[in-house]
This record gives C-alpha cells, structure tokens and sequence, in this order.
C-alpha cells in the first residue's frame, strides 16, 4: 500500500521509500521519513494532488510522488 | 579602537548551562564599519517578511540579485547605535537548493554572492506550529558555526493549538544559541529579539563545533586535514559530499588536484552506500528531531472549533471549487466597481489640467508638450494604479491568508491541462483585469520553466484596457441583432474573451512543449493554515508593489508616451496653422456667437487632424500601409496602431483626433465618421471582416509598455519581453490578416 491509496481519514506510517525521484527527496527534506505517520486530509478537485497533515501541519504532493511512499496503516488517534 | 565581535552563548540566557569555553575572535571587518549585516533565514510561510517589516519599517527596499530574477529585499535598522542590514532570503527547508531562490538563499548563507556579504549574524525564523520541519534547517544552520539568532513565531497560533515549547530546551539542544519567541503580526516580544541581536553582537562565542550527523561531520574533517589551507567551511565540504554542490566541489578539486572526485566519491559511499546522499541525511536529521521533539514541545489535545470544522468542510473539493469561484466573481466586482469612479476621477483630473494649460499658455509646442505630452503620459501610468492596486489588494490578503496556496491546490488538475501547475491559476486569472499584477504575482512559482510560460501566457488574458477598444468596436459594426437566442454583439465579446484564453493556454502549451522543456514538475507544497490578514504586513506589501509598478513600469510608460506625442506633433506645418486661423477668423466674422463656438471647434478639429496626417506618426502610417493593407487597414488605422503600443486604450483617442472628431469626442461621432471612412477608391474602410480582423488583432497583440516592462523586470532579460512582443503581434497580425481575407471573398 502506498500514500496514494490513502482515503480521507485515514492515518498511516510510511514504512519503505523508493528515494531515487528528486521530487521524493524533496518531500523526505519536508519530514516524510521512514517512521513517519500521517493522516490523508483528502484529495483535491479530481483527487490529485493529495493532501496530508504530519505532525500537524498540512502538506500537498502530487499522486504520482505519493505512489513512491509505502505505508502500513497506524491506529486512528484523535 | 579594537572590536570584538563575539558570540553566543549570552550569559543570560543560559546562566543553567553548563559553562562551554569561550573565545574571543576579532573580526578585522569591524573595525572598518560598524555596518552589520543580518540574514532572515527561514521556512516560507514562516511569517519571514512579517518580521523583515517589523524590524525594519519603511527603511527597505527591493532589488533583483544580479543575474537571476529573484526578489532582493534589503533593510535597516539599529539596535542600541548599532546599525543592521537585514537581507530577508528567499524561503527555504534545506542548504540543499531546488530552485533559482533557494540556491540564492544559500549562496548568500556562504557568502558566495557577488555585491551581497556574508551575513554576520543569521537570524532564523521558525514556526512554533511547525517545529517538526523547522528543526531540519535549524540542525544544518547551526553547524555552519556562525552566529545565529532564532526567532520563534507564531506562538500565539501554538498556544491556541495547546502546542507548548521549552525555549530553554530549545536553546540546549541546538548548543546554545539563543531563542526569541515573538508575535510577529503583532509585534509581542520584539523588543526581547532586538535585544538579543545585539547581545549576540556583545556576547562570546561558542567555538565547540555542533553538529547533529556526527558521521558526516567526521568524513568532512578527515577531508579538511588533506586539503591544509582553509579554502572551503566544513559545511561547504558536507555540501559537495551530499550535493555535489559546484562551487564546493570545484574548490575541492582545485585544492586535491585529480583524485577530488574519486575522494568524494568515497566519503558518500562510506556514508550512504548506494542510498541517494540526500536521502541518508534527511534519515539522520529526522531520527534526531523525532528523538528530541518530545523533549522539547507538548502537543496536548486542542479542542476543534466550530471555525477549524467550517475551513475542514469548506476545503472539500465541490465547496472549496463553488468558494473559489464566487470568490473570483467578488474580486473581479470590486477591482470593476472601485476602480471604474477613481479612474474617472483621474481621467478627469488629467484631462482638466490639459485643457486648463492649453487655454493658460499660448498655443505652441510649449503647450502642447506639457499638455498632450507630460500631462497625458503621467495621466496614462497613474490611470492604471487604482486596478492594480485593487488587485494586487486581493492578491496580497489572499497570500497573506494562506488561501493563495489553497487555490494552487485546487486548480492544479485543470492546470495540468496547459502544462502548468496550480501556482500559475492566480497569475492567470488576475490577467483579465490587468497583466501586469499578474506577472508580478508570478513569483510564487518555484518552477523557471511553469515561470516563464505563465508570464507569457498572462498577457494574452481580456485586461480592462482592451474593453474600451472592443466596446467602440463592436458597438459601432457587430449588428445588434440576436443568433437563435444569443445577442450577437454579445456573443462577439464571449468569442474574444475565449480567444484571449485559448490563445494565452496554447502558447503555455507551446512553450512547455519547446523552449521550455523540461522534467515533469512536481507540486510540493505546504497548506498553511488560514489566518486573518495582518493590515501591517499587507499594506507593506502593497506600497512595495506599487513603488515597483511606479518606477520600472511608469518611466517606460512615460517614455513612450512622450515619444509617441513627438511623433504625433512634429513636424508642424505652418501653413495648415495659418489656414486655421484664417477660417477662425472668417467665422467669426460671419457667423453669429451661437453656432461661432461649434464651427471653431470643428476648424480645430480639421487642422488637428490634417496636421497629424503630415506628421511623424501619420507618415509612419502611410508608411506601413502597404504591411497592413492585406489586413484591410489604411493608413489612418495604420497609424492609430501605432500610438496604441505604449498603450492600447489609446487607440481609441488617436482615432478621434485622425477622424477630426477631437481626442475627447463621444463614441457615437466618432462612429458616424468611422463608418463612413472610405479608401481613395470609394470602398469602405470599415467592413465587418475588417473589423472583426482588427478585433482579433487586439485580442492578441501586446500593446502595452507596461507589461513588457514588468517582463523585462519578472525576467531579468529583454529576450522574454522581445519574444512576448514579437510572438503576439506576429498571432495578432495573423488572425487579423486570415479573418480579412476569408471574410472579403
């Protein structure tokens, strides 16, 4: 599974990286780590690009960059 | 006297530290000027320029680095006698650059940038609500081992998500450098940030080296020990081992001769192994934030409003699209219903103040100069504030609100579509009121390439300035008669407006597809939260935008206008002149008072007319003639043209004059004369094809000194704005030359 398969609410760690794109090393830059959890905010008009809050702050990436991020889900917390 | 220039740790702030040793380093710099100067380094979205204002208040200004199109915002202010210049740097996560900004931001970091010193203090600006992402540049900034003070903004936005952050911890881990926490739109805490400033400035310097990737600290030292002298910072090291950055590494290779590479090489093998450099790092650092984090704030449950679940629902794609246009439809309202009484306003004023020097002064080229040169040039650049300023209005509030990157990502799909992203759809939009905010709203692209492709694209948006011409146009030759149910004036208008669009997409496409080429671009981008805009930071903003519009937009506006003029007045001909005054006073002698005044009037409009005729412009007309005959134009036309490239609303005063109707005659005499005008052979001049070609021509063109001004500036290079001029004159005069021609047989 990866970040793009994420639905609205959903929460998830990113465990696996494909890190060769630049465009993925940028996002790593941004805090998107191994480790990292995160919840989908949702999709945009059309569902891309995809929007997720990490560590409180929200952040946009394109499906086609999501799809290099593995994730298993993490337990919901509110 | 001998200056010492020392550095943190101040002892008042970390009086519970244990105490690190200490050295006093004199900079020699210092003991020529007292002149410091500052680096605000940060985040974007960190509230950055908000603190550049508040330090610096009115003390400041916008320049372009030399070589590169990105924005130098340079300020001053004093501490204490102590007198600062701040840079505020183009936000960035990293020392790692993606663009033209952030590799600016860095080289200035390294003091690589010519004209630009090496900051002597760096001031890093970091969002309390955002700690996660900040720390990563926060790590890289203290191992460059210079003096730096952190500000720590939006802590207000931090205490109303019941985030809490122990500054004192803070300041320890980062080892030792002082943390300010500040309100930046506000101005809480300001006060306690100057003062460290200048304690920084006072105080000691920390000279244990930091560093929170010891390995990679370690593989940059064994380098350094080969190299002897000090030509390169460890951090530059670091940056060639992680980056490969050029100057780095050709520094290195100058200092290791042949092997430089290999040697590099090998310390990135030994780090990463076959992992890409960056990517190791980011591990290294985010292994240590996540480590520290805890340590350093608390997150405790913060109740959701009512307010957060009403932007929540709002940013779901069908509401956020209905918000989006109803949005649009507002700002276009208002930039149309405020600016429409204030540009009258100007209008009048301007026209007034001619009219006043020319009844004042004897009629001559001193009048005429001042009347029709000085005063309609300056009229023509102040015409076009309200507009701008109302949008540029708009624009900032929503930059400033944090909606500007929700319409990015709302609007990226459908801009996909021309090969752009969703930062170009404000740019874009902003161009069917004027091109120029547009453009200079442009800077909000990090991408060159989606850059350029949307400056050239935006000039081709409806602006307001072409209206006037359309409305003459089509009110005088489209009939007014209805298609099925559409009125057909109506429906020539719509076809212009969709004519701008297609024409400013397909060029993007072109572009993207040629010159432009590139990789596919990403879209990376942090949704700030929306907050209320603060008035200080956006009128800052405003008055920027419109000193910058004033000064390199209103010379050349100016320029034009007063050449054009030149062009219309000389040279004069003496013997239309005294022909006029013979009929004036043959009518007066004649004539009874009641209808002496509009015969007057009309005998002035005549000579007005003859004498542009034999004049520079009017030659130019005749001249080209034969370019533009295929178009349906004669000279007269030709000629009004011409005058409109500085600036196109102009056309339809040209033509008053070269129809002796008068500058300022109302729309339905001049109609009467434009249908009737007919060529030498007796055909008329203003057919429907004729008209429609000429339509379409100012659909396209770029006539508007203005924008290529602001192009140039946006650019930094006349290439763009040559090739945007070239490009839609060359589209203008084709659509015109087809539509003629299809049309006449």
């Amino acid at each position: 599974m990866t970040l793009a398969d994420l639905k609205r609410g959903d929460r998830a760690r990113i465990c696996d990286i494909d890190t060769a794109q630049p465009s993925v090393q940028r996002l790593m830059i941004m805090g998107l780590v191994e480790g990292t959890e995160l919840e989908c905010l949702g999709g945009s008009l059309g569902g891309d690009p995809m929007e997720f809050l990490l560590y409180g702050s929200a952040l946009s990436l394109r499906r086609s960059d999501a799809q290099h991020f593995c994730v298993i889900p993490a337990p919901v917390t509110t | 006297m001998h200056n010492i220039f020392a550095l943190y740790p101040h002892q008042s702030q970390l009086e519970l530290m244990s105490e690190p040793t200490t050295i006093n380093i004199p900079i020699e710099d210092l003991t020529i000027s007292q002149q410091m100067t500052l680096a605000l380094v940060g985040n974007p979205n960190t509230g950055k320029s908000t603190v550049f204002n508040r330090l610096t208040g009115l003390r400041q200004k916008t320049a372009n680095y030399p070589g590169v199109t990105v924005e130098k915002r340079v300020g001053k202010f004093v501490v204490d006698s102590l007198s600062f210049d701040l840079i505020d740097l183009p936000g960035i996560y990293s020392l790692s650059p993606n663009s033209a900004d952030e590799r600016i931001a860095v080289d200035v970091l390294l003091g690589r940038v010519v004209g630009t010193p090496q900051p002597d203090i760096i001031l890093a600006v970091v969002d309390a609500t955002r700690l996660y992402q900040g720390l990563y540049l926060l790590q890289q900034l203290a191992e460059l081992g210079r003096p730096i003070v952190v500000a720590l903004t939006m802590t207000d936005a931090a205490i109303n998500k019941n985030i809490r952050i122990d500054t004192n911890a803070l300041e320890n881990e980062l080892g030792g450098i002082p943390v300010s926490e500040i309100v930046a739109t506000t101005g809480r805490g300001m006060a306690h940030l100057r003062s460290m400033i200048k304690k920084v400035v006072d105080g000691e310097r920390n000279t244990s080296d930091t560093s929170f990737w010891p390995e990679l600290r370690h593989s940059a030292k064994t380098l350094e020990k080969k190299i002897g002298n000090s030509l390169l910072t460890l951090t530059e090291i670091e940056r060639a081992i992680i980056d490969g950055d050029p100057t780095a590494v050709s520094k290195l290779r100058s200092a290791l001769g042949a092997n430089a590479d290999a040697q590099i090489q090998e310390c990135r093998n030994t780090l990463c192994g076959n992992d890409p450099p960056i990517a190791v790092e980011t591990r290294a650092r985010y292994n240590w934030i996540t480590k520290t984090l805890p340590q350093l704030e608390t997150r405790a449950f913060a109740p959701i409003r009512w307010a957060t679940k009403l932007v929540n629902w709002l940013n779901r794609p069908i509401p956020a699209t209905a918000l989006f246009f109803g949005l649009m439809a507002i700002i276009f309202q208002a930039v149309f219903a405020w600016a429409t009484p204030l540009m009258d306003i100007i209008d009048a004023a301007t026209s007034g103040l001619g009219v006043w020097i020319q009844n004042t002064l004897p009629s001559g080229v001193v009048s005429s100069f001042l009347a029709d040169g000085v005063i309609a040039g300056v009229g023509s650049v102040i015409i076009f504030l309200p507009q701008i300023l109302i949008l540029f209005l708009f624009i900032i509030v929503m930059e400033d609100t944090g909606y500007l990157a929700r319409t990015a990502f709302l609007m990226d799909r459908a801009m996909r579509a021309a090969g752009l992203s969703g930062q170009s759809v404000i740019p874009l939009i902003s161009g069917f009121a004027c091109a120029v905010p547009g453009i200079m709203a442009t800077r909000v692209i990090p991408d060159r390439r989606d850059r350029i492709a949307t400056i050239i694209a935006a000039p081709f948006m409806t602006c307001s300035a072409r209206l006037p011409v359309y409305a003459l146009l089509i009110a005088a030759f489209v009939p007014n008669s209805n298609v099925g149910f559409a009125n057909l004036q109506g429906l020539v208008l719509f076809g212009l407006y969709m004519l701008g669009i297609l024409g400013g997409v397909g060029t993007a496409l072109l572009l993207k597809r040629s010159a432009l080429r590139g990789p596919k671009p990403s879209f990376i981008l942090a949704l700030p939260e929306f907050h209320l805009p603060s008035l200080r930071t956006v009128l800052f903003k405003l008055l920027d935008r419109a000193r910058i519009f004033l000064r390199r937009a209103g010379t050349v506006i100016f320029t034009v206008a007063i050449l054009i003029w030149a062009m219309a007045y000389f040279p004069r001909s003496d013997s239309i002149e005294a022909e006029r005054l013979n009929a004036q006073e043959q009518a007066s002698a004649i004539l009874a008072d009641d209808v002496l005044a509009a015969e007057i009037s009309s005998i002035n409009n005549e000579a007005a007319a003859a004498q542009l005729a034999q004049s520079w412009l009017g030659r130019a007309g005749q001249w080209v003639e034969p370019l533009f005959e295929p178009l349906g134009w004669d000279w007269r036309v030709s000629a009004a043209v011409i005058a409109g490239f500085p600036a196109r609303e102009v056309v339809v005063a040209v033509l008053g004059t070269i129809y002796a109707v008068g500058a300022e005659a109302n729309e339905s005499s001049l109609t009467d004369r434009l249908t009737s005008a007919t060529w030498p052979d007796g055909q008329v001049v203003f057919t429907l094809p004729m008209v429609l070609g000429l339509l379409v021509f100012y659909a396209w063109c770029l006539q508007c000194a203005a924008t290529l001004a602001v192009i140039k500036r946006e650019t930094n290079t006349w290439r763009w704005p040559i090739f945007a001029w070239s490009y839609m004159t060359a589209a203008g005069y084709l659509g015109a030359l087809l539509i003629f021609q299809i049309g006449s047989t």
